[in-house]
């Protein structure tokens, strides 16, 4: 039942949600996420987009933890070296929680099945942790690149007496 | 008293999503760890009588400046105004289309509108427009205009040096204003109070010193060569020989210190050893012009032209007739763009011919100095050497054209024509991220450092998405390339964004390829790892 709502109102609650997200960036650059449609010319932009629409679809069908994690990879990546701080990087989950509730005010008044909906909300919230997991994985991965780069560095200024 | 509950909505609503917004007006930045690069070391500084030495960092309050450091940077504006007419011009006739604004890789990656060409250029104009123009004076801050303060500096060191100079704002600009000059101009601005990056002025002083940037002394060199030639033996079986500092030579030959000195550069500087043996060049290595990269031109037109002219001194010297340039960067910008006008013409040269094929570079008859992979192209195109593809079938390869060979050199089809004759199995990138519209690597121009890899890894976001696409589309697992900071910093770019993907020079593809007379079987390529099909055997 609320699936099938859900679904019914997909597009504009993606529509909303990848708004949301294109908002936590500065307004000029808001726009370009926005307007610019080329994935090689807008990785942010199209991250964004794709990995809200193959979020939604998860929520929608298998919700499997996994399919979150591969959904989020590309954007929690960019979002993990962008200025932002960790709860900015993937804060944006929530604001799904938070998009379809507004669009289903009317059907909360009216007394929907609270059940389902605090099914959805939990899986949102696996989303979140998905992507806090990712989040972690990113940073270690810089962080584990920069020690290669300081200790091949040191290597070489040992082997080859290099000034400091 | 109980506290009051809140309500979801209004949980939600007091959570920060997003960084505070701010006028761009407004100059202050914040030093993160991660996304600057640390101050120049006052021993480089000093060693090379530029001013202010000192021990500084960009997080430091107080950044130790003369005290009349806004009348050096005003006067020093001025002067370049009156010298360089095209800065006057870039400053003058941008009228914001907005063209350029979208294409630069930092704001690609970052999201940082202050990384719009457009708006970088601006953090200057404004100045000059505060205190070199008429409307400046009369309307203020209405016109777009700021006073010089010591915040406005510090944001110019944030986003001066966040600029690689990779000049593809420029490709799009209906005007051709550079914002690589700018970039280069604001530097120099900076640099005469002090404000530079060790990871620039520390390679500038050691190529004075030794010849290259990494500070290796002559011996160092020559047991590096040396070494690369009983390696090369061990994979060939053919005993080549190096010669360095020889006199009366027929051709200099100058590349990157990382040849012989990085990886993955070094199994391109085997590829060259390979190739001027089979050739029977009649060459030399030289260990004071050990360095093509330029690190000068990172900082100043003077510093820049001081390293060109060393390896014009030494062909000199030498006696050389010409000059052969290797797979470097900014070395064939400064070369291509700025030598001519800065030590050249260099008459006691020859006007290149290869000795192998008959041709003469016409193109290169004011600088003498000819790209390696025009030259070796046109080896092929007169078949003067024989090369097996098959033993690159292991290699599923793409190609990335530096910024500075792309766009400051012109050098497109001839890489691709060496990669097309030394391997079966090439594929593109999209258009609109390769040749004259090639993304950077986002550590170009002094940038590539540890400290600033976050940076760096927002810079080259663009480059790596368009990897990652033909990695998944056509199971590409080499990036090539032609530049030595390429070969520094893309594996880093290609492990946090893509993983799987090799990064090599084109030379090591044509040294994997290139038949040599009297070599033994090949099992391996030029880094010891088994040719396809001989995987098993070599496990």
């Amino acid at each position: 039942m609320l699936k099938e709502l859900l679904s019914n109102k997909k597009s504009i609650i993606l529509d909303r949600w990848i708004q949301s997200i294109d908002n936590s960036y500065p307004v000029e650059t808001t726009k370009f996420l926005k307007s610019q449609k080329d994935r090689f010319s807008n990785p942010v932009g199209y991250s964004i987009t794709n990995c809200a629409e193959n979020l939604f679809n998860e929520l929608l069908s298998s919700r499997s933890i996994q399919n979150y994690k591969a959904s989020l990879s590309d954007l929690i990546k960019i979002r993990a070296v962008q200025e932002f701080s960790p709860s900015q990087a993937i804060g944006f989950i929530f604001l799904l929680k938070q998009t379809i509730h507004n669009e289903l005010e009317s059907e909360i008044k009216a007394g929907m099945d609270s059940k389902e909906l605090m099914e959805i909300d939990s899986s949102i919230d696996e989303m979140a942790l998905a992507a806090f997991d990712l989040y972690m994985d990113a940073r270690e991965k810089i962080f584990q690149i920069r020690v290669k780069e300081l200790k091949a560095r040191l290597l070489f200024n040992e082997m080859n007496g290099a000034p400091e | 008293m109980a506290e009051k509950k809140l309500k979801p909505e209004e949980l939600a609503g007091s959570i920060d999503y997003k960084p505070k917004q701010k006028d761009w007006l407004d100059p202050s930045v914040e030093f993160k760890h991660g996304v600057f690069n640390y101050g120049g070391s006052p021993k480089s500084v000093e060693y090379l009588q530029q001013p202010n030495p000192r021990k500084w960092q960009p997080t430091d309050p107080d950044w130790q400046l003369p005290e009349n450091w806004k009348q050096i940077i005003l006067e020093g504006l001025k002067d370049r105004l009156d010298r360089f007419r095209s800065l006057r011009i870039f400053m003058d006739i941008c009228v914001r289309c907005g063209a350029c604004a979208d294409k630069c890789h930092f704001f690609i990656g970052s999201g940082d509108p202050k990384n719009m060409p457009v708006l970088r250029a601006e953090l200057l104009r404004s100045i000059y427009r505060n205190d070199f123009t008429l409307a400046g004076k009369l309307f203020g801050k209405f016109s777009g205009s700021r006073e010089l303060t010591i915040d406005v500096l510090k944001e110019w060191f944030y986003y001066f040096f966040q600029c690689t100079q990779c000049r593809r704002c420029s490709v799009f600009c209906p005007y051709g204003i550079d914002t690589a000059e700018i970039t280069l101009l604001v530097r120099e601005l900076l640099n005469l109070v002090g404000v530079n990056i060790d990871w620039i002025i520390t390679p500038v002083a050691n190529s004075f010193r030794t010849g290259n940037h990494l500070g290796i002394q002559p011996h160092g060199f020559k047991d590096s060569i040396d070494f690369a030639v009983d390696e090369l033996e061990s994979i060939t079986g053919v005993r080549v020989e190096a010669p360095i500092n020889k006199k009366g030579a027929e051709i200099l030959f100058i590349t990157p210190s990382a040849d012989y000195f990085g990886t993955p550069h070094y199994y391109t500087l085997l590829g060259y050893l390979a190739l001027f043996h089979e050739i029977g060049l009649d060459y030399t290595w030289s260990s004071y012009a050990s360095e093509g990269g330029n690190f000068g031109s990172f900082v100043s037109h003077d510093l820049m032209k001081s390293l060109n002219a060393k390896m014009y001194a030494e062909a000199k010297r030498l006696g050389v007739k010409w000059i052969i340039g290797g797979e470097c960067g900014h070395m064939w910008r400064v070369v291509h763009q700025y030598m001519d006008t800065l030590n050249g013409p260099a008459d006691f040269l020859e006007v290149p011919v290869s000795p192998i094929t008959g041709t003469r570079f016409e193109n290169t008859k004011s600088t003498k100095m000819v790209h390696i992979c025009e030259f070796t192209a046109d080896l092929i195109k007169n078949n003067k050497i024989k090369l097996d593809k098959s033993r690159n079938d292991h290699r599923s390869i793409t190609y990335h054209d530096p910024c500075n060979i792309a766009r400051g050199l012109g050098l497109i089809e001839e890489p691709r024509y060496l990669i097309k004759n030394s391997c079966n199995n090439f594929f593109e990138m999209p258009d609109n991220t390769i040749k004259e519209q090639t993304f950077c690597c986002g550590s170009g121009a002094g940038l590539g450092t540890d400290e600033n890899l976050e940076m760096r890894m927002r810079g080259g976001l663009p480059r790596a998405n368009a990897v990652k696409y033909v990695k998944e589309k056509y199971g590409v697992n080499f990036l090539g390339c032609i530049c030595a900071i390429d070969k520094a910093t893309l594996p880093p770019l290609m492990d946090y964004w893509v993983g799987g993907v090799d990064v090599g020079g084109v030379h090591e593809l044509v040294g994997n390829a290139l038949i040599m007379k009297g070599e033994k079987e090949r099992t391996t390529d030029l880094r010891g790892e088994p040719l396809a099909g001989d995987e098993k055997q070599n496990v």
